[in-house]
């Protein structure tokens, strides 16, 4: 049998050489299967940190010499270690001082198999009609919801996919849930629909294309932000947007402003004057329609409404990112011709109003009977606590947004929760960091395990049951 | 990735540092508390990389001409020199040298009432006036006060994180510095010890971590459950020690223990009655 290799570690300046399943000097970093990999019990939020910060830069650097405060370091529950069914105390109950009051954090991982994402890719493109099956590596692990303002909403996981199923598609639920929760890009085929490759706080990629930007508002709002914009530079300008496309000088914004008709005819549903729903079907092209040659959606001409020789028409979509300018000939049919330079800064101002399109993926789970009982003796008064807001309830030290109604349920985005915090369990289930924050005196009176209390430094210092370590990274504002 | 130097307040109160193996926990008492701090930061910046410099040298005992370019590592020397008979490289004294290192950058233009820097239980202390400094140990609470002489507090043992020649499960000595208590409270540790006895298990240092200063010498792994008389004599054999460091002015006061069994060694300071396990 040959001797392990050992290897040296670059963590810091010491430079270890370390053996296969030893630590080095620092008691942070080991070699495990000829890999160096940080043992993280237990991670230390610092609130100080702008997001993204892995390590904390050094205080002399930035640091004002007051500002800091012990409030800004949160402990949170990565690496703290889990017991199921939750029969003892959760693995770490801190206490410190916020304030002049003592505050608790009972930090634990919870194990979640009442879970699931709710993602949100900023898209004007259809994906897929209402209702449709959302689907993993072939196996269905949600659906599509609805459509919201610049958005396609997905609803992914939830107890019915993670153990109702077939055994392969928990597996490739729970696989594909992990994945978008700790980050990474994970590949979802729409029945009927498109292929959208999500990561979370990255641009959507729709069926190979990566979309930019989300649409500054629907066509008929672009028309009301803009219209005084295009006055005397252009006779007519048409938005097109999947939803409402929208005609300047039909618009109330146009007419505000006395903008002249033009005899333009949109083939749609006129909604209001200037506002027309349904010009094109759903698609990949101009605005989210399937428009390829935005001219389709125009009617003949009228010369008795304004209809004339040179007239100039600009039609662009919700994005900036189709436009095209055409002028009226003898037959006023639509001639396309250069953009003029005068009308390009009005194309390019859309496109800058419009956000960069992003996929956002909020996890979402219940903490249920068994969890809680790991934080109190009596579960119901920490739910009751949490409603009464006397109780903070974080996953991995970013804030949450608690549903109103029974039980704690809470949703938080992925992009604040440090990375690879989120795991599994075979069941399957996703195990997530999860704190409960809480004065002290709160935590006593809702039956909580006082004898396991520890004061904040101690945990700096000695960690928990599970290894003796911390991490300072860079927490969520 | 080398990570750069990490700095932060636990409890608005106390300054945590971090850099590589070394975790510091500082506290100030008095309106200075912000300018120490700053100051201690700001010096804390390029310890570790000083000492890393001369790490192949500081890890070898020392040449009698031998001098290190770098604060840290002379005080590490300076705190060795004495030990000359035994064998000892400067590493021993790493820990207290940097406490008392990061301690003199915080108090040399400042003079707060009291001050500790705390490296993984090697403490170096600033006490002036009526202050005092309580260390909570297996011979119950020790209360140093300023018009004592020891200004450091360094434990040793086959438990801790440095590997230990020795059997002794916690030896806390106060010395005039941390760097001098530190290396006292190794030798000492070192010296509570049972030569042959079967119930003690010993590894290769370089086994355990391939970049030891003690090399191949054999550290203790393991301690068995030992009889009242084994205990006895290995605390005795500490004790010894501890009394010669005592009569040449190297150490203050000590706390040896063993398996639940205390002994205590002070010149000149009164030590707590002895806890019973």
């Amino acid at each position: 049998m040959s001797r392990p290799e050992k290897i040296r570690c670059d963590a810091c300046p010491v430079m270890c050489y370390i053996a296969e399943g030893k630590v080095g000097a620092c008691d942070r970093y080991a070699n495990q299967n000829g890999q160096i990999i940080r043992c993280d019990p237990l991670t230390i939020l610092d609130r100080r940190i702008a997001k993204g910060d892995e390590i904390k830069p050094f205080l002399a650097a930035n640091w004002d010499g007051h500002t800091a405060t012990g409030d800004d370091v949160v402990p949170s529950a990565i690496g703290a270690g889990t017991t199921y069914p939750d029969y003892k105390p959760a693995p770490f109950i801190i206490s410190r001082a916020i304030e002049g009051i003592d505050c608790v954090t009972v930090v634990t991982e919870a194990i979640f198999s009442y879970c699931g994402v709710k993602v949100k890719i900023d898209t004007d493109r259809h994906l897929g009609p209402e209702a449709a099956a959302v689907r993993a590596e072939g196996e269905v692990i949600g659906h599509i919801m609805t459509s919201e303002y610049g958005s396609q909403m997905l609803s992914l996981g939830g107890v019915d996919h993670l153990t109702g199923g077939s055994k392969a598609e928990g597996r490739k639920t729970c696989d594909a849930l992990l994945r978008l929760c700790n980050k990474e890009a994970v590949e979802l085929s729409i029945d009927g629909g498109s292929t959208v490759i999500v990561q979370a706080g990255q641009a959507p990629i729709v069926d190979g294309v990566r979309e930019d930007r989300m649409r500054v508002g629907c066509g008929s709002a672009t028309i009301g932000m803009f219209a005084s914009q295009w006055q005397g530079l252009v006779d007519e300008v048409v938005v097109v947007d999947d939803h409402i496309t929208g005609v300047v000088s039909e618009h109330q914004a146009g007419k505000v402003i006395d903008w002249p008709a033009t005899g333009i005819r949109i083939l749609g549903h006129r909604s209001t004057p200037g506002r027309y729903f349904k010009v094109a079907k759903p698609g990949q092209g101009w605005g989210g329609t399937n428009i390829e040659d935005p001219l389709t959606i125009l009617g003949p001409w009228r010369p008795e409404k304004g209809a004339r020789p040179g007239l100039r028409l600009l039609m662009v979509s919700t994005t900036g990112e189709h436009a095209g300018y055409y002028v009226l000939n003898d037959a006023l049919e639509p001639q396309a011709q250069p953009m003029p330079p005068e009308l390009q800064p009005s194309v390019e101002l859309i496109s800058q109003n419009c956000e960069p399109a992003l996929c956002t993926v909020l996890f979402m789970g219940g903490a249920g009977g068994s969890l809680r009982s790991g934080v109190t003796e009596n579960p119901v008064k920490l739910t009751n606590s949490v409603k009464a807001a006397q109780t903070t309830v974080t996953i991995g030290g970013a804030p949450v947004y608690r549903w109103p109604g029974g039980g704690i349920t809470v949703m938080v985005d992925v992009t604040e929760v440090p990375d690879g915090a989120f795991g599994y369990v075979p069941t399957p289930a996703l195990v997530a960091p999860l704190e409960f924050t809480m004065a002290r005196a709160t935590y006593e009176v809702l039956g909580g395990h006082k004898a396991q209390i520890r004061d904040l430094e101690d945990v700096l210092e000695t960690g928990g049951e599970y290894g003796a370590d911390v991490r300072v990274i860079g927490g969520a504002e | 990735m080398s990570a750069n130097p990490q700095a932060s307040l636990i409890t608005g109160e106390r300054l945590h540092l971090h850099h590589g193996p070394i975790d510091l926990i500082i506290g100030v008492e008095g309106p200075e508390r912000q300018a120490c701090f700053t100051a201690a930061a700001e010096r804390f910046q390029t310890v570790l990389t000083e000492l890393t410099r001369e790490l192949p040298d500081l890890r070898r005992p020392l040449s009698p001409q031998q001098h290190f370019v770098h604060p840290v590592a002379n005080r590490m020397a300076q705190a060795v020199r004495p030990f000359g008979n035994v064998f000892v490289t400067p590493m021993a004294a790493v820990a207290g040298a940097v406490a008392d290192e990061v301690l003199s950058a915080m108090v040399v233009c400042q003079r707060p009432a009291k001050a500790y820097v705390n490296n993984g239980g090697d403490i170096a202390l600033h006490l002036s006036g009526q202050t005092s400094f309580s260390i909570r140990g297996p011979a119950g609470d020790i209360a140093l006060r300023a018009k004592d002489k020891a200004r450091g507090v360094a434990t040793s043992g086959w438990r801790g994180r440095s590997h230990s020649l020795g059997i002794a499960d916690a030896v806390t000595v106060l010395a005039r510095t941390a760097a001098q208590a530190d290396v006292a409270a190794t030798l000492i540790a070192n010296a509570v010890d049972l030569p042959d006895h079967p119930g003690i298990t010993r590894v290769p240092a370089s086994g355990l971590n391939p970049d030891s200063d003690l090399g191949d010498r054999l550290v203790t792994a393991h301690v068995g459950p030992l009889s009242l008389c084994d205990i006895q004599r290995a605390l005795a054999a500490g004790l010894h020690m501890a009394d010669q460091f005592a009569k040449h002015g190297h150490i203050d006061s000590v706390v040896l223990s063993l398996q639940g069994h205390i002994q205590t060694h002070s010149a000149h300071h009164p030590i707590g009655a002895p806890a019973h396990a």
